[in-house]
């Protein structure tokens, strides 16, 4: 009985998986036999993706290399560092941000966060303006990718900080207690007992971060200027293929609709690829774990 | 043999019943027993008229809706906004009863929708006009006078700064700082962007070369942001800021500038959109009772402002049973009426249609009968 169920739903995940990717399959089909000229852009469907594709990825990089470090000390700090009471609160208000709708993430980003990054924007484009992601002229409204990167790494932190919490809290109490015995300070125990243990668990957390960075829709559509693909961060310009969908479906029809239909496709290949390194990555560190 | 038969009648019936629903009638919902009476006098109406189409009067519709359906308590308007585009489309297609377009249907769409609408084809019927200003973040400066010359030097980048020469030349009184211009244009597909374009491609012809569309021209440098209302923020936030937007969305905050219409200057008001719309020729080769205008960006009528949005409803010129007929009529009657525009005018802040425009339009949806 018990396993029929669980059978079924696991079944019902495939089918569902399945029946989304068929979908996109089928209603991106028209846009690979249309002649190059009539996609947008005029040179096929390669170069109008391309771009959109890289800026994706820049988005969610930048939100990475950002809520990584942080979630992961906030996580540490919890488990590991504050006083029980404190942590539980702080517990709270993590899981809490989670359960922010991402529109209001994006009007934040829009209306506060990118006026705000004007003044330092300026300073990198007059300083560091030599290196190319942050050669000016910076944008005058602070819309730019790096902002959308940063409201994303703020969206993508608790989740890492709350798996990762959980992983850290079931870190062998055992192998803690002895390296605090063996004389190593709380920091050595951490990078000694918790860590290695956790690594997997933290790879896992980062993945699914990483997945919601890059489906991400609604806050970027809303805080970035969009434009073509430019290497510097402090420009308006680069878009992001869950933005470009959001913004140019409603007005979307016939063959548009089937191209941004399979933009929404090449998202989920996308995502479907970095699950799948994770997991491969997730299994070779799993005999260093530490924890067998 | 027997069995083949029964099949073959079905089919006949089949066929029959296809044909009876042509028009777009396989969405409705039971029409009920009201929609005998003339819609026109007045008396209620009831059943489902649906339709699709362009999302730049979707706070225009949910007026109308709340509006018609409080009036006539067993009448149900359903509006989806999934675009101009989708909305001729699905008309053209039969599944809807009229489609909400920003551009009127092109020739060879209206031969298309023959084959669902009958041989009357379709008509366009302008309910919905909405003024474009030209609204800029200049500090001490509220209002400008400007040529669509400069306007489209602007949006494309050419002309950098505020204390400009050519903004200059035409505004001699007023102090121009020395500011950087930031044009910000919608980055969602608009019919706005798709009106604006189109001024600037027929009124600063030299400048402007880039097809009207509902998506900035990709080529062009800018910010961008979504909506309405996201540019108006931006703009609003960012000193130098230069954008379009539906003149209802602009705040006191920004100024305005005059467009240069002949040879004098013309704010942005309803009056002056309406206005324009007057002065635009109807497409001529068309059904009698179709109304598509043919927008005039260049016309030196005075007080006449060119950059304006023009919303359609597209109905079929007839529909295939009394009870569509009248609730279509009824609805189209109620959205020209001074009542629709006034609600119109409220939640979407649009131009109510000048008076003699309401009377042709009302007339062209007078026009829609009951197929013979």
């Amino acid at each position: 009985m018990f396993s029929g169920a669980a059978l079924g739903a696991g079944a019902l995940i495939v089918a569902v998986l399945f029946a989304v990717a068929l979908f996109l399959i089928v209603q991106a089909l028209p846009t690979f036999s249309a002649p190059a000229a009539d996609i947008t852009g005029g040179k096929g469907f390669f170069s109008y993706i391309f771009p959109i594709v890289i800026g994706t990825l820049i988005a969610a990089t930048i939100a990475l290399l950002i809520a990584t470090p942080i979630g992961v000390a906030v996580a540490l700090f919890i488990s590991h560092y504050a006083p029980r009471k404190l942590a539980r609160g702080l517990g709270y208000v993590v899981d809490l941000l989670a359960a922010i709708p991402s529109v209001i993430y994006g009007a934040w980003g829009a209306s506060f966060l990118a006026s705000e990054l004007k003044v330092p924007y300026q300073w990198l484009a007059d300083n560091l303006g030599w290196i190319p992601i942050f050669a000016g002229p910076a944008s005058s409204t602070g819309k730019t990718i790096l902002t959308a990167g940063i409201v994303l790494a703020v969206m993508v932190l608790p989740i890492i900080a709350s798996l990762t919490r959980e992983i850290f809290l079931q870190a062998p109490m055992l192998h803690q207690e002895a390296a605090l015995a063996l004389g190593a300070t709380r920091w050595e125990m951490i990078r000694m007992a918790v860590l290695p243990f956790a690594r997997g668990g933290i790879i896992s957390a980062v993945m699914l971060g990483l997945g919601r960075a890059l489906g991400e829709t609604m806050a970027v559509a809303l805080v970035l200027s969009s434009g073509p693909l430019i290497a510097s961060l402090i420009r308006s310009g680069n878009q992001t293929i869950a933005a470009e969908i959001a913004l140019d479906f409603p007005e979307a029809f016939g063959l548009r609709m089937h191209e941004l239909i399979a933009a929404g496709l090449v998202l989920f290949l996308i995502t479907l690829g970095v699950n799948m390194v994770a997991r491969w990555i997730i299994n070779r560190h799993k005999e260093f774990s530490g924890a067998n | 043999m027997k069995a083949l038969h029964i099949g073959r009648v079905a089919a006949v019936l089949t066929v029959g019943a296809l044909a009876l629903t042509a028009c777009g009638t396989d969405n409705v919902v039971s029409p009920g027993n009201g929609g005998t009476s003339a819609a026109t006098t007045g008396p209620t109406v009831t059943g489902t008229l649906t339709g699709t189409g362009a999302s730049s009067i979707s706070a225009a519709m949910d007026a109308w809706k709340a509006g018609f359906e409080s009036a006539n308590t067993g009448a149900k308007i359903q509006y989806s906004p999934e675009g101009s585009g989708a909305g001729r489309k699905a008309l053209i297609a039969g599944a809807v009863q009229f489609a909400g377009s920003d551009a009127y249907l092109s020739d060879d769409e209206l031969t298309a929708a023959k084959a669902k609408c009958g041989p009357d084809g379709a008509i366009n019927v302008p309910w919905y006009i909405s003024p474009i200003a030209v609204a800029f973040n200049v500090p001490g400066v509220k209002d400008l006078k400007l040529d669509a010359d400069t306007i489209a030097k602007i949006f494309r980048g050419d002309i950098k700064n505020w204390n400009d020469a050519a903004i200059k030349a035409s505004n001699p009184s007023v102090t121009l700082p020395d500011l950087a211009i930031t044009p910000v244009h919608r980055s969602d597909n608009s019919g706005t962007t798709q009106n604006f374009t189109d001024y600037l491609g027929a009124a600063a012809k030299t400048v402007w070369s880039d097809k009207a569309s509902g998506d900035w021209p990709a080529a062009l440098a800018g910010e961008n942001a979504k909506g309405t209302s996201g540019v108006v923020k931006t703009v609003t936030e960012t000193a130098g800021a230069v954008t379009y937007a539906d003149d209802s969305a602009v705040t006191d905050a920004l100024g305005k500038a005059e467009l240069k219409v002949g040879d004098s200057y013309v704010k942005v008001t309803a009056e002056a959109a309406a206005k324009a719309v007057d002065a635009s020729k109807v497409v001529e080769g068309r059904n009698p009772n179709d109304l598509s205008l043919k927008l005039d960006r260049t016309t030196t009528v005075a007080g006449a402002y060119p950059a304006v949005l023009v919303s359609y409803g597209v109905f079929c010129a007839h529909y295939p049973d009394t009870a569509t007929t009248d609730l279509v009529k009824s609805f189209g009657t109620f959205v020209l009426s001074t009542e629709g525009q006034k609600q119109a005018a409220a939640a979407a802040k649009s131009a109510p249609l000048s008076a003699a425009l309401a009377a042709k339009a009302k007339a062209a949806i007078d026009s829609i009968s009951v197929a013979k």
